[in-house]
């Protein structure tokens, strides 16, 4: 089957899985070979390892989508576009804030917070949040045909898929409702600091924790209903029918308990599971008669055609247990490749496999 | 010379996702568990036991969960009726669970009195070495460098006193190292060089770099000269073995990007062909290592 078949009407593709398992590679071919059949495509990857930028030529790639030239992928002929970009959280969050804010001096204030520096730059799981609010961010316009996306390593897939529902029982919850009561700003951070429960966290804290925190949820809180339409929105876009997640794994024991417990999380969850793929498999190799070798070449050539053996028979203990867990759900194959799958010509190998 | 790493008491395993990080952590803690050091392997997964389990003859294994933690954290540290009023308050806990880097700052929080000599956990005999099996790289790097941003965000107060205690601990290399692993592969060892850029900008030192997963580079140059002229004929094994070498070969060059940096502090540990990696493979590997 050719991945084009599994994404035949879909808007949004996320792939999701383990690290190491070729999820970046993966989402960049779908999206050259979607651009290739003549559709105008968007990748985001959130890595951190700058992986796609460097397989595209493009040194930096900056928060808004760039046009990849065609020029740099012969052979292959687009009839489509491919854009690019990789996720900068902090930049993602300041335009979010922009764009959700009151006012500009809103914005600047909530900008210049400590507490939102922070939140914005050094906090792991902001690359969750902003790879969703990005997300909301080119599928709204409606002006690319598909979004590919790329994921944080599954252990944080949970907090990916969470994000919306999080954000928006946030801030419909306790913590935020006890900074916005309907007094003053001054009103609100004495009553802060008199409220029981909150000296005891002054204390434990450091005060000027606190006030930096109260500040914070104050600037936020006014933004309350413009950040929860958002995250219903993003909800209903992630179950849509048009949206697809797709999990990547390779065929080895670990990535592929990961690969069958992202899968349950997804169908538990009512999101579009579409399929599978599985890269770097070994393809078996018939037999061959003996070459006519010196003995202790021969020995030594024994030796890697067994430890192959091996490679292949262990993939494919790996491939049978994931084929039983997905209950007929698609599953796509994608062969080792020789060398380091890291250049543009690895990507474009990548890219056959998956569209053959 | 640094202190060796079986004589510190802190080590943390990093490294790009895939990479075996988990595997190379419990080979370290095996191996010292075997020389008789009481040692504790702790995960963030926070999916596992969030008490210490004894899971052989002096290896231990913890959970680390920010939110268990934070509650006894609360009680031993806090106490009293502050620290109960705290534990007990939901709106504390979403609140502490809300702030940017707490969850962090807690499990690293953990982490740190697992190390200590003297340990705060009422009858908790101490441990000789803590390995954590920390999260990928760029999110290793960000949990490493959150007590330093935590201490100047609350600048005062006991949560700025405990950062500032922690961060302390993570840069005093008679306490504490740090591991990267890699595998010979672009991507791994570029990670690597970039982990070990990120954390000098933390005044932190990759201690050793372990690269694993290293195919037998077993074939000399007069060797492949005579494979490749019987090349493309029927012999499939001929074919297979000059797709070993290509890969020992590419690795060589991976390699060499580490050692150039490295130098010294990078080892190897060689790829297992086992159809699982059991006990028996696990050994085979904490045997190799160089400490």
């Amino acid at each position: 089957m050719s991945i084009a078949e599994l994404l035949e009407g879909k808007r949004v593709v996320i792939c999701a899985g383990a690290g190491g398992v070729g999820k970046t590679t993966t989402a960049a071919a779908i999206a050259l070979g979607m651009a290739a059949r003549g559709s105008k495509v968007a990748v985001v990857t959130i890595d951190p390892a700058r992986r796609l930028a460097s397989a595209l030529g493009l040194g930096e790639l900056d928060n808004q989508p760039r046009l990849i030239d065609p020029a740099r992928l012969a052979p292959l002929e687009l009839e489509g576009e491919l854009w690019a970009m990789m996720l900068d959280p902090k930049r993602t969050f300041d335009e979010l804030i922009d764009a959700v804010a009151p006012s500009a001096q809103r914005a600047q204030e909530i900008k210049g917070n400590r507490i939102y520096r922070q939140l914005s730059t050094a906090v792991a799981g902001s690359q969750e949040f902003t790879a969703i609010a990005k997300l909301h961010e080119l599928t709204s316009t409606g002006e690319y045909d598909l979004v590919v996306l790329d994921t944080p390593p599954s252990r944080n897939a949970l907090d990916f898929l969470d994000a919306p529902a999080r954000l928006e029982s946030f801030l419909e919850g306790g913590a935020l409702k006890a900074f916005l009561r309907p007094t003053g700003m001054g009103m609100r951070v004495l009553a802060l600091s008199t409220a029981p429960v909150l000296a005891a966290l002054r204390r434990v804290t450091g005060i000027d924790l606190v006030a930096d925190l109260s500040t914070f949820f104050t600037l936020l809180g006014t933004m309350t209903e413009s950040f929860d339409r958002r995250a219903r929105q993003v909800d209903r876009l992630l179950h849509s029918p048009t949206s697809g997640f797709l999990v990547i794994s390779s065929p080895q024991p670990r990535p592929t308990e990961e690969a069958i417990w992202f899968r349950g999380t997804l169908v538990q969850g009512g999101l579009p599971f579409t399929g599978a793929v599985v890269n770097r498999v070994h393809p078996a190799v018939e037999p061959g008669p003996p070459a006519p070798l010196p003995p202790a070449l021969g020995a030594k050539v024994a030796q890697a055609a067994h430890e192959y053996a091996a490679l292949v028979a262990r993939d494919a203990t790996s491939i049978e247990r994931l084929q039983r867990a997905l209950e007929g759900a698609p599953l796509l194959l994608v062969p080792e490749l020789s060398g380091d799958v890291h250049d543009l010509s690895g990507l474009l190998q990548i890219r056959e496999q998956l569209f053959r | 010379m640094p202190v060796p790493l079986l004589q510190r008491r802190l080590i943390f395993v990093t490294g790009k996702g895939g990479v075996g990080k988990s595997t190379v952590a419990e080979a370290l803690a095996l191996r010292a568990a075997r020389s008789g050091l009481r040692t504790v392997i702790a995960d963030l997964n926070a999916d596992g036991h969030a008490h210490e389990l004894e899971h052989e003859a002096n290896l231990f294994r913890i959970s680390v969960d920010p939110q268990h933690a934070m509650e006894e954290y609360l009680s031993l540290k806090v106490g009293g009726a502050a620290g109960q009023l705290l534990g007990h308050s939901r709106l504390f806990s979403a609140f502490a669970m809300a702030t940017p880097g707490m969850r962090e700052l807690l499990s690293l929080g953990k982490i740190w009195e697992l190390a200590q000599t003297d340990r705060r956990t009422p009858q908790a005999s101490p441990y000789d070495l803590t390995i954590v099996d920390a999260p990928a790289s760029g999110h290793g790097a960000a949990l490493l460098r959150t007590p330093r941003t935590f201490a100047e965000i609350a600048r005062v107060g006991p949560i700025a006193r405990q950062a500032a205690a922690i961060a302390q601990t993570l840069s005093d290399r008679d306490f504490t190292a740090i591991v990267g692993v890699a595998i010979p592969e672009e991507l791994a060892v570029g990670e690597t060089l970039e982990l070990h850029e990120a954390l000098q900008r933390e005044r932190l030192e990759l201690d050793a770099v372990i690269l694993n997963c290293c195919h037998p580079d077993r074939f000399e140059p007069p060797e492949v000269e005579t494979l490749t002229a019987l090349d493309g004929g029927p012999y499939t094994s001929v074919r297979l073995a000059l797709g070993a070498d290509q890969r020992a070969r590419m690795e060589r060059e991976q390699a060499a990007r580490l050692e150039r940096r490295f130098g010294e502090r990078l080892q190897r540990l060689p790829y297992l062909f086992e159809p699982e990696l059991d006990d028996a493979a696990l050994g085979r590997l904490a045997a190799e290592l160089r400490l």
